[in-house]
């Protein structure tokens, strides 16, 4: 928790004041200049089908009572009319044409990517979102924070409720920031609202988006293409600061990053590793190996008592680091980093009961990841 | 008009019909055999029929159990692996074995007779196309009970989620669909030789019903589209069992190949669902409004069109996919062309209705209820067609709303609609019309509590396919979830009357409806088990 809270302070988000809620029944306008074009398309071809239909179900309506038996009795026997037959097919079809103009130039700016100021690599994973900031040497991943416990009725909803999450994506507001989107698992989609931007993340395949956000605050969006089990329950959030606060918070960020490298060389105690081992396996691991390591059969083995994980650490630590393929167990080894690695490792070896007692160093798989 | 309607042949009318016909043919064996073999058009439509209404309720009691947990935000009724097996299941069951079941059982039933032909062009190959069904959804249902639970990936089952990351299940849902799609090209080969070459002497194509017109197309369809679905199940069950990589990236396989074959079948199968529906609103319609369908010739052209277009849109379900834009322009245009014929369809129903003499009864309420609700889905489809905004409506329930809104009150309703409306041929009574309006208004009224607010909880950005959502939906669910229970119990009213129908009721002549033209209320009323055994003449006129 602790970290959690370090990893906000000092950026000033706690004190924005735009906090952008969700418009209730209609499509947000939005923040961007997309999103609002988005928006007024919506609104032209919602007002276009609210006028047919008037003329549609209003000449239904009267003829349904004009024309019903008792006053009507003798029907008429007409079947044809080449002129409003044309007339009814033409019309339509220019009205058609009059929307689909604006519909593609929006599509063109929507799709221009290019002179971006920031890039930003958006990761889908079962089930949670990375974030990278390319050339920054940044990067994280971002959990849902609502407690099990509220989903489960057993503690009462939080404002944010399934919208919250342990570390937003901070973007800076005036810059174009591109994003490059893929997956490491299944397909997830990646979608703010507020940004129009929905984007499907795609294993072995980079799509590409952009966001120019026009106003500071906090945003939220949610996974948008089934990806299984706990779909939903992977949010997003976003939090937009102003081009100064933004450097800043990058700058830590990087400090931090850089900090974290270092622990990489030294002796890590045994209680230390455990304790940053609970954080990431709860974080990662526990989605599918449950918190107890229970496990979910039959894609999910169990890890508590696991005898092949307690008797063969290289086997243990290989399956975490490269995963199995042709199963639902990713590669970690680009997710997460030596010290995560090693202090996930060494927590799984010795929780519930599997007390190996084995302590597994970073810099052990610094060396296995060189290798 | 009356004077339209070819005499029937004598032998029809003669009481003695029943006798004379048995004994002409081999005495059909009795009890359950007699179901399992029989090689009847009637018989097999009413399986079809008794089929996809046993479907119907099981899928509804999927979608409940959906509506159930989404009642209130939280977890509270099964856990979101359970909630996606339900979901999945509920689309599975109600496209495959519930609509498209129950369009075939209608086809069976009624194009022999609106055509006068004796029987079916294949009977025997008509009894295997039924009984595949069964043995199908039987398979498919079982995967509920087996480890790792049945297939949790969505009725449009996306790969790699359906494969790598399935559960173990899958290779039996693949074998479910397999059979299932075996049942719809058989019947569809069927229908196909049943109206090219059965039609009574004298009628031309175009003289023939618009359900028989809609029926030929939708076979053509079924017949180009099944085996595009069989070849991506396949590619599937390599993937799972075989060691290929059609779909998984790791091994150079294409996660996007699986959703340009899947929906290359699955946007014609969506017309699958509506061309017959066309046909039976275009039955009921003139035939109470008492006035001769307005523009035929353009009804056929439009349902042709549709069909044609139906091969050329199927990437507008992957706006979001990452397409070049020039194919998010191209799908973009095709999609909304289909406003058009579509359109045309909806002015001639009204225009059939303009200086009519409208009477009322309840298969005229169904298919009034569908032109406006089916055209309500029809405006959301073309604010889908928007590719720009369609980035917004994606996989939101406004999505949800959409299609339930032309599958439920359109599809769903014009069968109900077409079994008001041959209930009495089928039967010999009419259905009651108290239940049975009670039945339509309840049936409304739920279907519009349910879906309507959809396309609120979509816009304002609720995602589908979640078992939990955020508090701002919270409203909108516990209203589509009170609709759900009132159109599921009120669905109940519907087996009552289709049971007190065939029991007994107000007996129903052979012409049962005033207004009805087609061929099929030439013979009497219940139909005997066979008719049009010396083919009716139909004199050649300009249709209708």
């Amino acid at each position: 928790m602790s970290r959690r809270l370090a990893w906000l302070s000092g950026s000033g988000v706690m004190g924005l004041s735009a906090q952008a809620q969700a418009s209730g029944w209609n499509m947000p306008v939005g923040v961007t200049d997309i999103s609002a074009e988005i928006y007024s398309l919506h609104m032209t071809i919602f007002w276009i089908c609210v006028v047919i239909g008037l003329v549609v179900f209003g000449v239904m309506f009267y003829s349904l009572f004009r024309y019903r038996r008792s006053r009507h009795p003798e029907a008429a026997n007409f079947h044809e009319n080449t002129t409003v037959e044309v007339i009814w097919t033409t019309l339509p079809l220019l009205i058609l044409v009059g929307m689909a103009v604006p519909a593609t130039a929006t599509l063109k700016k929507m799709y221009d990517t290019s002179d971006a100021e920031l890039d930003v690599m958006v990761t889908g994973q079962q089930w949670r979102w990375r974030y990278e900031y390319l050339g920054e040497e940044v990067a994280f991943t971002s959990n849902m924070s609502t407690p099990r416990a509220q989903i489960r009725g057993e503690e009462p909803f939080g404002e944010h409720y399934l919208l919250e999450v342990d570390r937003p994506l901070v973007l800076p507001i005036n810059r174009k920031v591109r994003f490059l989107f893929t997956a490491d698992d299944v397909i997830h989609s990646w979608w703010v609202p507020d940004f129009a931007v929905k984007q499907d993340t795609i294993p072995g395949f980079v799509n590409e988006n952009w966001v120019r956000i026009n106003e500071p605050g906090i945003y939220r969006g949610q996974c948008a293409e089934l990806c299984g089990m706990d779909h939903g329950f992977m949010p997003i959030v976003v939090h937009a600061l102003e081009e100064d606060e933004f450097d800043a918070w990058l700058a830590e960020r990087r400090d931090e990053a850089a900090e974290e490298a270092l622990g990489v060389d030294r002796d890590w105690a045994l209680e230390e590793l455990m304790a940053r081992g609970e954080e990431v396996y709860g974080a990662i691991c526990a989605s599918c190996h449950q918190v107890e390591g229970q496990g979910m059969l039959p894609t999910f083995p169990a890890l508590a008592g696991n005898e092949r994980l307690i008797d063969d650490l290289a086997w243990h630590s290989d399956t975490v680091i490269n995963g199995v393929s042709g199963t639902a167990m990713p590669a970690f080894r680009s997710t997460l980093n030596p010290v995560e690695l090693a202090a996930v490792l060494t927590y799984t070896r010795n929780a519930w009961g599997n007390d190996t007692g084995d302590t597994v160093q970073p810099a052990q798989i610094a060396e296995q990841l060189a290798r | 008009m009356a004077s339209k309607l070819p005499k029937p042949p004598l032998e029809h009318s003669a009481s003695g019909a029943g006798a004379a016909a048995s004994e002409a043919h081999a005495a059909p064996p009795k009890g359950i055999l007699r179901w399992l073999l029989t090689t009847n058009h009637k018989e097999i439509g009413s399986l079809y029929l008794i089929f996809s209404l046993i479907m119907f309720f099981i899928g509804g009691i999927f979608a409940l159990v959906v509506r159930l947990e989404l009642f209130q935000p939280g977890l509270q009724f099964v856990d979101p692996e359970f909630f996606n097996q339900m979901t999945t299941m509920h689309g599975l069951i109600m496209v495959f074995a519930a609509v498209m079941p129950a369009f075939t059982g209608l086809a069976n039933w009624m194009i022999p007779l609106q055509i006068g032909a004796p029987d079916m062009a294949l009977p025997r190959l008509n009894n295997f196309s039924f009984w595949l069904l069964p043995v199908a959804f039987i398979l498919l249902l079982s995967t509920l009970l087996m480890p790792g639970g049945g297939p949790n990936f969505g009725w449009t089952f996306y790969a790699p989620l359906s494969t790598t990351y399935a559960p173990p299940s899958t290779t039996f849902f693949i074998l479910a669909m397999h059979i299932a799609g075996i049942s719809s090209i058989l019947g569809a080969i069927n229908i196909i030789a049943t109206i090219l070459n059965m039609r009574a002497p004298g009628m031309r194509m175009m003289d023939m019903p618009l359900f028989v017109w809609t029926w030929l197309i939708t076979a053509f369809l079924l017949i180009a589209v099944m085996p595009v679905l069989a070849g991506v199940i396949t590619m599937m069950l390599l993937d799972i069992n075989f060691g290929t990589s059609f779909f998984d990236a790791a091994g150079g396989g294409d996660p996007v190949l699986f959703q340009h074959l899947f929906w290359f079948f699955g946007h014609p199968e969506v017309y699958i669902m509506i061309l017959p529906a066309f046909g039976i609103v275009s039955a009921i319609i003139p035939t109470f409004a008492r006035k001769p369908l307005f523009g035929y010739a353009s009804m056929v052209y439009a349902t042709a069109s549709i069909a044609i277009l139906s091969f050329l849109v199927w990437a507008h379900h992957m706006f979001v996919v990452g397409l070049p834009l020039v194919a998010e322009l191209f799908f973009m245009y095709t999609t909304m062309l289909i406003a058009v014929p579509t359109g045309v369809k909806v002015f001639n129903w009204i225009t059939t209705l303009f200086q009519g003499s409208i009477t009322f009864e309840t298969p005229m309420l169904f298919a009034l209820a569908f032109v406006v609700l089916f055209t309500i889905g029809g405006f959301s489809g073309l604010m889908l067609a928007i590719a720009p905004a369609d980035f917004q409506y994606h996989d939101t329930y406004f999505v949800v709303a959409h299609f339930h809104y032309v599958l439920v009150p359109g599809a769903i309703f014009s069968i109900m609609a077409g079994v008001y409306y041959w209930l009495p041929k089928w039967t010999g009574h009419y259905p009651s019309e108290t239940l049975g309006r009670w039945h339509f208004w309840l049936s409304v009224i739920g279907v519009n509590l349910t879906f309507f607010p959809m396309h609120f909880s979509g816009l304002a950005g609720m995602p589908r396919r979640i078992p939990d959502y955020a508090l701002q939906f919270a409203d909108f669910n516990l209203v589509s979830s009170l609709g759900a229970f009132l159109f599921g119990l009120s669905q109940l009213l519907f087996v009552v009357v289709i049971v007190k129908c065939v029991r007994g009721g107000e007996k129903a002549p052979a012409k049962a409806w005033e207004g009805a033209e087609d061929l099929e209320w030439s013979v009497p009323s219940p139909a005997p088990l066979h008719t049009f055994e010396t083919p009716p003449h139909v004199t050649p006129q300009p249709h209708p």
